[in-house]
């Protein structure tokens, strides 16, 4: 029998309404690099979390066996403790502290009296630092390093932590190719080192790079693991999205129009870092009716290049052209894009999209409250009218239009963003994942309304991580990667593994497109 | 979601659960007490009031808080920091502060002296350079926090410095006093029109209970209004006999008070001044679009400028807006002392902050009112007058007053955690 390091029995996960992981198994042999796929919200991450004990024992079913013990984990101390560390793939350093300094966060290197002793602890780090492959000195602070190396940084740590088992989220998702590769040589000289991993990881070409074994995990249960002779790109992707689309999305007979919205090279640079390209050179088109969907990973620059075409919202350097009803348009503030018809519902609602400690009435009309000026003061009765009439059209399920949005459902509030910006009557409606965080009944009313508004002329732009949605809903779906559109797909020919294909697709170096 | 079956074309079915219905009783006791809690802040003033009027009766068995000629001061020695408490509100309301007020007032008030008194200036000219000045002072404010982006608590922190300084160098050194009467009527004036002798000392101005009685009939008239409107839009009202009572213990209070200051020496123009501002500042609060974005902005700021509102230009606005009613008050502060002197505003932004916080402005913004902040700020000139009245020294109602700000402030939040709000 293997010499299994982790065995996850039955793990069943339940959040409120939702439920996350459902009976997972999931064996790790000592040894070996692991490899987990799944699309986002397949329940990856919150398996690691059960693992790494952010989900403490008891808010779960099932148990974790790690070296033939089972484990009651309280915190991430204890999943550290035992010699299990998980990197996240947002890095939790602490930019204005040294290399040193993070490594022994919370596990400081004391000397007499409990004071810190930092000659070791940077000695110390310098020797993680060989290991690892980073030539930095420990005292380099986080935030004169770059992301590459940082990511190094994290495994340093949990190196110091004499680590067993190392969960890496995504480690790749911010990296370029140089760094990639380096880490993941890394990644395969700790296996030699007897350190057994698990990597969480959409790119298929590095689990074919490194992984022993691959688990496809969907909807919250693991579908299969394969063994390294069975990998195979076309059965991964099947298992990742072979799920039955039948009845999930309403009918929809699109009666598309003229063109409404067509962007030309549209280029978007980071806001902090002006060198960096996030969205490169962007042409699409949107008509009348249409609904169109932007597929992409995370990070492949689709909520930037929304957010850069809708007045400026993102970015630094930003060029290209907009136009809306065939006529060029000035998109230099919101206040600009509104004007010319484009609305953006936002893909967190409750951090960009409402004012949660104000009620849906004022929700309604915050992005038009000019049209309900009258003589210089806002006109409430008119106001309360119209928030009632989308109450009503959305079925918005509140008491009254008078209830705080921050009490209402998930869907309940989108319902609310969405009213708000039919109010402000756009031609073109953005909806940055329109159903995230949303349960399945809701999310089959947000479809409805959706087709809806197509229906009514609108051209209406889908941005969405879930690709059965895509699928499902939209009649022309472009694919993004790394900024750039790498693929366009009428319906009758996009297929999940088309698009994955298109989606994975690395920068063009020159030449290849 | 146990339930996975997915109902296409259906949506869901299970409607939401608004509540058995309630028989009328219960209904109207709820509502009342849901009134007294969102008019907490209404309802503290008047324990307050009662309890010092208790505390203060004297040796003649009548109260001194309640008598006509403290009524009288109270307006008058409270009348800049309520006009500064209105400009904090919205400041706070938007997530911003204010620490620069005190500074603000001494430095217009110096300055003002220079133009009235030193350049001996017509009075209205200089009132109105001077307000001038302030809007100036608060564009220079407006200017770092919007469009630099440096928090308001630095550039206002910078801005008590550097206005304290420009005020002492305005003032070389010495006080400006000698005002003219117009300028020191802002401060010190008051409007009596048709004194009726009630025997030796005591006399009562008819005009001003008139002005009392208008005001009684204007809310009347004001307060059915709104509740025909929201009627006429189908909105919830309150139940009919809370309403009346609510009208009929207001009106009281207003009569009350038309009479004090009748009693006393009539209208004090600060108290003119004050009206005009609260009406002004709560219909722009409530009613205007500028107001609303400002709630907008104080509730989610990304959210705020993601609809298109200009965020930028409402905090530069704001700014030069608090510039002004800071310059007001210190041109009303330096007219009651008819001296423009060093220390003047000395703590007035303490003041004006807590007038805001007692009066329910949340310290993370988008949540405040004109009304509660004037409230707030009646507090905290009652606890001032009534423990003065009592004797109690400075010591102890400066540790009192702080006292009460934090209860306040922790009523609310506890308030806010028990109805679910976090």
């Amino acid at each position: 029998m293997a010499d299994n390091i982790l065995e996850m029995r039955s793990i069943t996960k339940t959040f409120p309404g939702v439920k996350a992981l459902q009976d997972v198994t999931l064996e790790v042999e000592r040894g070996e690099i692991r490899a987990i796929c799944g699309e986002n919200g397949a329940g990856k991450s919150t398996l690691m979390k059960v693992l790494s004990g952010v989900y403490p024992h008891g808010t779960y079913d099932g148990d974790i066996v790690f070296e033939g013990e089972v484990l009651e984990l309280h915190s991430i101390r204890d999943s550290e403790a035992k010699g299990i560390v998980i990197i996240h793939q947002e890095l939790a350093l602490s930019p204005h502290l040294s290399i040193a300094e993070n490594i022994f966060l919370n596990n400081e290197i004391k000397g007499r009296f409990g004071l810190i002793d930092w000659q070791r602890a940077n000695s110390e780090a310098q020797k993680l630092l060989d290991r690892v492959g980073l030539r930095e000195k420990a005292t380099t602070k986080i935030m004169d390093i770059g992301v590459g190396k940082q990511q190094l940084v994290e495994i340093a740590k949990a190196l110091s932590k004499e680590v067993k088992l190392l969960i890496l989220d995504e480690p790749t998702a911010a990296l370029n190719d140089a760094d990639s590769d380096h880490l993941l040589e890394l990644i395969l000289q700790l296996k030699q080192q007897g350190i057994t991993s698990i990597i969480i990881s959409h790119k298929l070409n590095e689990i074919e790079k490194i992984a022993d074994s691959v688990t496809v995990i969907r909807d919250g249960k693991t579908i299969e693991t394969m063994a390294k002779a069975e990998i195979t790109e076309d059965r991964i992707i099947k298992d990742m999205v072979g799920r039955d689309l039948e009845h999930r999305y309403p009918d929809h007979t699109p009666s598309i129009g003229e063109e409404v919205l067509r962007v030309e090279d549209w280029t978007a640079h980071h806001p902090q870092d002006p060198t960096r390209v996030m969205v490169d050179n962007v042409n699409i088109t949107v008509r009348r009716g249409e609904i169109v969907g932007i597929a992409g990973l995370m990070g492949a620059g689709r909520t930037e290049f929304a957010m850069s075409l809708f007045g400026r919202s993102y970015g630094s350097r930003i060029s290209g052209r907009a136009f809306i009803n065939g006529k060029e348009v000035k998109l230099h503030s919101v206040a600009e894009a509104i004007e010319n018809g484009l609305a953006y519902a936002t893909e967190d609602r409750k951090v960009y999209g409402l004012n949660l400690i104000d009620d849906i009435k004022r929700n309604i009309s915050m992005a038009s409250l000019r049209k309900l000026e009258k003589r210089g003061l806002v006109n409430d009765g008119e106001e309360f009218t119209v928030a009632n009439e989308y109450r009503k059209s959305m079925n918005i399920k509140a008491p009254t239009v008078l209830s705080k949005t921050g009490k209402l459902s998930g869907g309940n509030q989108q319902k609310v963003v969405l009213s708000k910006w039919l109010y402000s009557d756009p031609e073109v409606l953005i909806l940055d994942e329109p159903t995230r965080g949303i349960d399945v009944g809701a999310k089959y009313e947000i479809y409805t309304i959706i087709n809806r508004l197509a229906a009514q002329g609108k051209g209406i732009l889908v941005i969405s991580s879930e690709l059965p949605e895509l699928l499902g809903i939209c009649d022309r779906i472009y694919a993004l990667s790394e900024g750039r559109i790498t693929g366009e797909l009428p319906i009758a020919e996009a297929t999940p593994e088309a698009l994955i294909k298109y989606m994975t697709m690395e920068a063009p170096a020159e030449g290849r497109s | 979601m146990t339930n996975t079956e997915l109902r296409p074309g259906g949506g869901p079915t299970g409607s939401e659960e608004i509540g058995p219905p309630q028989n009328k009783v219960t209904s109207a006791i709820s509502h009342v007490l849901a009134d007294l809690g969102k008019n907490g802040i209404f309802v503290a003033l008047v324990l307050v009031v009662a309890l010092f009027a208790v505390l203060t009766i004297s040796a003649r068995g009548d109260s001194i808080l309640l008598r006509p000629q403290n009524i009288s001061n109270l307006i008058v020695q409270n009348g800049y920091i309520l006009i500064l408490a209105i400009g904090m509100v919205l400041v706070i309301v938007a997530g911003h502060i204010d620490l620069s007020v005190g500074s603000v007032a001494a430095f217009i008030g110096a300055i003002s002296g220079v133009f009235a008194v030193k350049m001996d200036l017509p009075w209205w000219i200089a009132i109105i350079l001077s307000l001038a000045i302030g809007a100036l002072v608060g564009a220079w404010q407006g200017f770092w926090i919007a469009y630099v982006g440096i928090p308001a608590f630095i550039v206002t922190l910078a801005g008590m410095l550097i206005f304290r300084g420009l005020a002492l160098v305005v003032l070389g050194n010495s006080n400006i006093g000698s005002f003219p009467a117009e300028y020191r009527a802002i401060g010190n004036g008051f409007l009596e029109f048709l004194p009726i002798d009630l025997g030796p000392r005591s006399s009562i101005d008819l005009v001003t209970l008139g002005i009392g009685l208008i005001a009684i009939v204007a809310l009347v008239v004001q307060q059915i209004r709104t509740r025909v409107g929201r009627q006429k839009y189908g909105q919830d009202v309150e139940p009919f006999g809370w309403f009346i009572a609510k009208l009929v213990l207001i009106a009281a209070a207003i009569a009350f008070f038309a009479y004090a200051l009748s009693a006393a020496k009539g209208i004090p123009v600060t108290l003119i001044i004050l009206a005009v501002l609260v009406l002004i500042y709560s219909t722009v609060a409530n009613r205007s679009v500028f107001g609303r974005h400002i709630y907008a902005i104080g509730g989610n700021r990304h959210a705020a400028e993601l609809s298109g509102i200009k965020t930028r230009s409402v905090d530069f606005w704001l700014f030069v807006n608090m510039g002004v009613l800071a310059a007001l008050a210190g041109l009303v502060f330096t007219a009651r002392l008819n001296l423009a002197g060093p220390k003047a505003g000395d703590g007035f932004e303490l003041e004006a902050i807590s007038a805001a916080f007692i009066g329910g402005a949340a310290v993370q913004g988008g949540v405040g009112t004109v009304s509660g902040a004037i409230i707030g700020g009646l507090i905290i000139g009652v606890l001032n007058n009534g423990m003065s009245i009592m004797g109690i020294g400075i010591e102890w109602q400066q540790a009192v007053k702080g006292l009460v700000l934090l209860l306040a402030v922790a009523f609310d939040v506890f308030n806010k955690r028990r109805s679910g709000g976090r």
